[in-house]
């Protein structure tokens, strides 16, 4: 009898469960309160990607905490030591830190949406679910993985505070957090790019690792954005959008580097370009991907 | 006046065959560049001497680049409560259909209205991580299927409790056999208690004990006034199942009506036989002054039947002209199912016809002896006394169905599993 009723309130209760399916849904609208009512599926994603990984790893989740340590290690070793390369009188270690975790945070959410319907078209061709979920989970598995991560850099930040080195926290910290949702959005966006050009073209897939990394080289992680002095050079620096992230967040611990306050507000531009577009091309793609694939 | 559940309007589903666009991303640029330069970039792929391959692949693309229409202008309503079969065979457009309503791809014309939470089974244990355990599978399972955390909370001791894995629930599915991971799959999608079911043929995987709980499961959701839309090869289950079915034949929807009806359709064209042939005095077959002018399988109102209760008896009915006086043969009937003869049925001795003309013979075959499926009728007909002759033989002159709805009065009982055999005559057990 329960039952009944839950069946007929739905039922009156009409536009909560209608689905109207047909051909050439208008390419700008996307369905955000679907998207809300799979927030339990987003959650249980984000979860199984963050124990599934290192289950039967000895570390567990301390390659979490490994990953960019090394990184870390193996570029104030090749960078500073033997490059020698500025670091705008920033510690090394801090300098190299600062910029490879956001680079780590940037280019995960990146391949997390890279692959999310190529990587997942078993699941995807047998049920139906708000595809961007799989995207939008890599935002959040990737924020822990940041946050573990940012709390070891507070640790070894504090740690040469207390040695002696020179460092000026300053106003810029109460971005720090916008810089982090920034960071976030632009993976997303990418990755959302990505993931649809790649229904189509696969050599992306091969291509993607490759063009990452020249990427990363591209953005001041293992040298400062005053390395860079030429005008169109320096433009051409900043229309990267990570570059803004990672210099402003160096200067916001340090004190020091070249913040460009145009140039942030450039990268802000790139970002929200490339976020929209993704979103609505993603969100052409998904709806017949599972036919071409 | 109710709305229907599901109302679906001229929908189609056209696949483009052969390759989609171009390869590669070079391939894409090129394109583009001969584009940008006002040539026709068929050409430049034709005209590379060297890559002769590609000139080959482009006529190959344009040839292959033809439309398929999975689906061409289907309409049906489904009532709320209804359970509604779609049959036909590989291609015929089931899945696409299905694939469409899940929302899994779009239609390229047409549209649908589902109104009701919908929930749909194309394949058991979609989205379980080996890594995960049995916990954590069926909450990844639910939330994937459309529940929400806290409807698995509420439901999870009756979920473990069906799939009666509850030592094993916290054991990563990799260790779990196949059977025990079929078994918590089914029990999430059990629990599932939507408005309207859409589902495919789950019922193929498994074993005979799986198929009985699936089966009774769906029809206890059918029974609780759920709609049901169920997509099946399985002629016996449909029939089981189903009140209403639809035939679809090459995309287009050839048949919508009872059961009994769409099984008979579906039979006539997968076993490219129906339950009635007949020939028109030039084509007959025949020979010798025989000539065959209709076969057809009747039920007992005599009326020309394609799918038959196994409880009740049917004829087999010939009827054939003959040219000359006092001709003198024999006909024989054989019934194919499953690949092989079940049987063949033979008059016991060679007949005299006096007289030229109409004439008609038929065989009863009683209830309960056919097994459940589908059955192929050859006829033949000859003289082996004295002069040996054939007069007339077609291996598949005629098909029906035969299926138990399962109300007792068959052989089964209350048996609902599967039976094998050609034949099943309805004995009786008994103990001394």
């Amino acid at each position: 009898m329960e039952e009944k009723l839950k069946m007929f309130e739905s039922k009156s209760a009409g536009p909560s469960h209608r689905t109207h399916i047909r051909a050439g849904q208008p390419w700008w609208r996307i369905d955000w309160r679907e998207i809300w009512e799979y927030r339990d599926l987003l959650a249980l994603l984000v979860k199984r990607d963050l124990t599934a990984i290192y289950k039967q790893t000895i570390l567990g989740p301390l390659w979490f905490i490994i990953q960019p340590l090394l990184t870390t290690v193996v570029f104030t070793v090749i960078f500073g030591r033997v490059g020698g390369l500025s670091t705008d009188g920033i510690p090394h270690f801090i300098f190299y830190m600062s910029g490879t975790i956001l680079w780590n945070y940037f280019q995960g959410v990146l391949n997390h949406g890279a692959g999310s319907l190529v990587g997942n078209t078993g699941v995807l061709s047998k049920v139906y679910f708000p595809r961007m979920v799989i995207p939008l989970s890599g935002v959040f598995v990737n924020f822990a993985h940041l946050a573990l991560n940012f709390v070891l850099f507070l640790g070894f930040y504090v740690w040469f505070m207390l040695r002696g080195s020179d460092m000026n926290p300053n106003g810029w910290l109460l971005m720090f957090p916008l810089l982090i949702v920034q960071c976030g959005l632009m993976g997303l966006g990418f990755g959302l790019w990505v993931s649809a050009l790649t229904i189509k073209y696969r050599d992306l897939r091969f291509a993607l690792p490759f063009l990452t990394q020249l990427w990363m080289y591209a953005t001041p992680v293992v040298y400062p954005a005053s390395l860079v002095v030429t005008p169109q050079w320096k433009f051409l620096l900043w229309l990267n959008p990570m570059t803004a992230v990672v210099e402003f967040n160096r200067y916001a611990f340090t004190g020091r580097g070249s913040p460009d306050i145009a140039g942030l507000g450039l990268s802000w531009v790139v970002t929200l370009v490339i976020l929209v577009s993704g979103l609505l091309l993603f969100n052409k793609v998904q709806r017949t991907f599972v036919d071409t694939i | 006046m109710t709305e229907p559940a599901i109302s679906v309007r001229n929908l189609s589903k056209c696949y483009k065959l052969g390759t989609i666009g171009r390869h590669t991303l070079v391939d894409e640029a090129q394109y583009l560049w001969h584009k940008i330069r006002g040539k026709d970039p068929r050409e430049h792929f034709s005209k590379i001497g060297h890559t002769a391959t590609e000139a080959r692949r482009v006529e190959a693309e344009q040839e292959a680049n033809q439309e398929f229409w999975a689906l061409k202008d289907v309409s049906f309503d489904v009532q709320p409560g209804e359970v509604i079969g779609i049959i036909g065979r590989n291609g015929a457009g089931k899945s696409t259909l299905l694939k469409i309503l899940t929302r899994i791809t779009e239609p390229t014309s047409g549209e649908a209205f589902i109104n009701g939470r919908v929930a749909s089974l194309l394949e058991v244990g979609t989205g379980f991580h080996p890594e995960l355990t049995g916990r954590e599978n069926v909450y990844m399972n639910g939330t994937i299927l459309g529940m929400k955390k806290r409807e698995i909370d509420a439901k999870f001791d009756e979920i473990v409790a069906f799939s009666e894995l509850e030592k094993f629930i916290d054991t990563p599915v990799k260790r779990y056999s196949s059977g025990m991971y079929v078994r918590l799959a089914f029990a999430v999608a059990a629990h599932l208690d939507p408005e309207i079911l859409l589902i495919d043929e789950v019922l193929a995987v498994g074993d005979m004990e799986f198929q009985k709980k699936c089966l009774g499961k769906m029809q206890d959701v059918s029974e609780s006034g759920r709609t049901v839309f169920f997509v099946s090869h399985n002629m016996a289950a449909v029939s089981r199942l189903c009140t209403r079915s639809l035939v679809l034949i090459n995309g287009e929807l050839s048949f919508d009506g009872d059961t009994p009806d769409a099984v008979s359709k579906y039979t006539a064209i997968s076993l490219k036989a129906e339950a009635c042939a007949s020939w028109s005095d030039k084509d007959a077959p025949g020979s010798n002054g025989f000539r065959l002018k209709e076969v057809s399988v009747r039920g007992i109102d005599d009326e020309p039947v394609g799918s038959v209760d196994i409880r009740q008896p049917l004829c087999l009915k010939i009827r054939f002209s003959l040219d000359r006086d006092k001709m003198k043969f024999r006909c024989a009937m054989a019934l194919y199912t499953q690949g092989v003869c079940a049987f063949t049925t033979i008059e016991k001795e060679e007949r005299e016809y006096l007289q030229a003309g109409e004439h008609c013979l038929l065989v009863r075959l009683p209830g309960n002896i056919l097994s459940e499926g589908e059955y192929l009728v050859g006829v033949s007909v000859f003289a082996s006394r004295g002069v040996k002759s054939h007069f007339c033989r077609i291996p598949d002159a005629v098909a029906f169905h035969v299926s138990d709805c399962m109300d007792g009065g068959s052989a089964r009982g209350d048996y609902a599993e599967g039976l094998g055999g050609v034949v099943r005559p309805n004995l009786e057990w008994v103990h001394e």
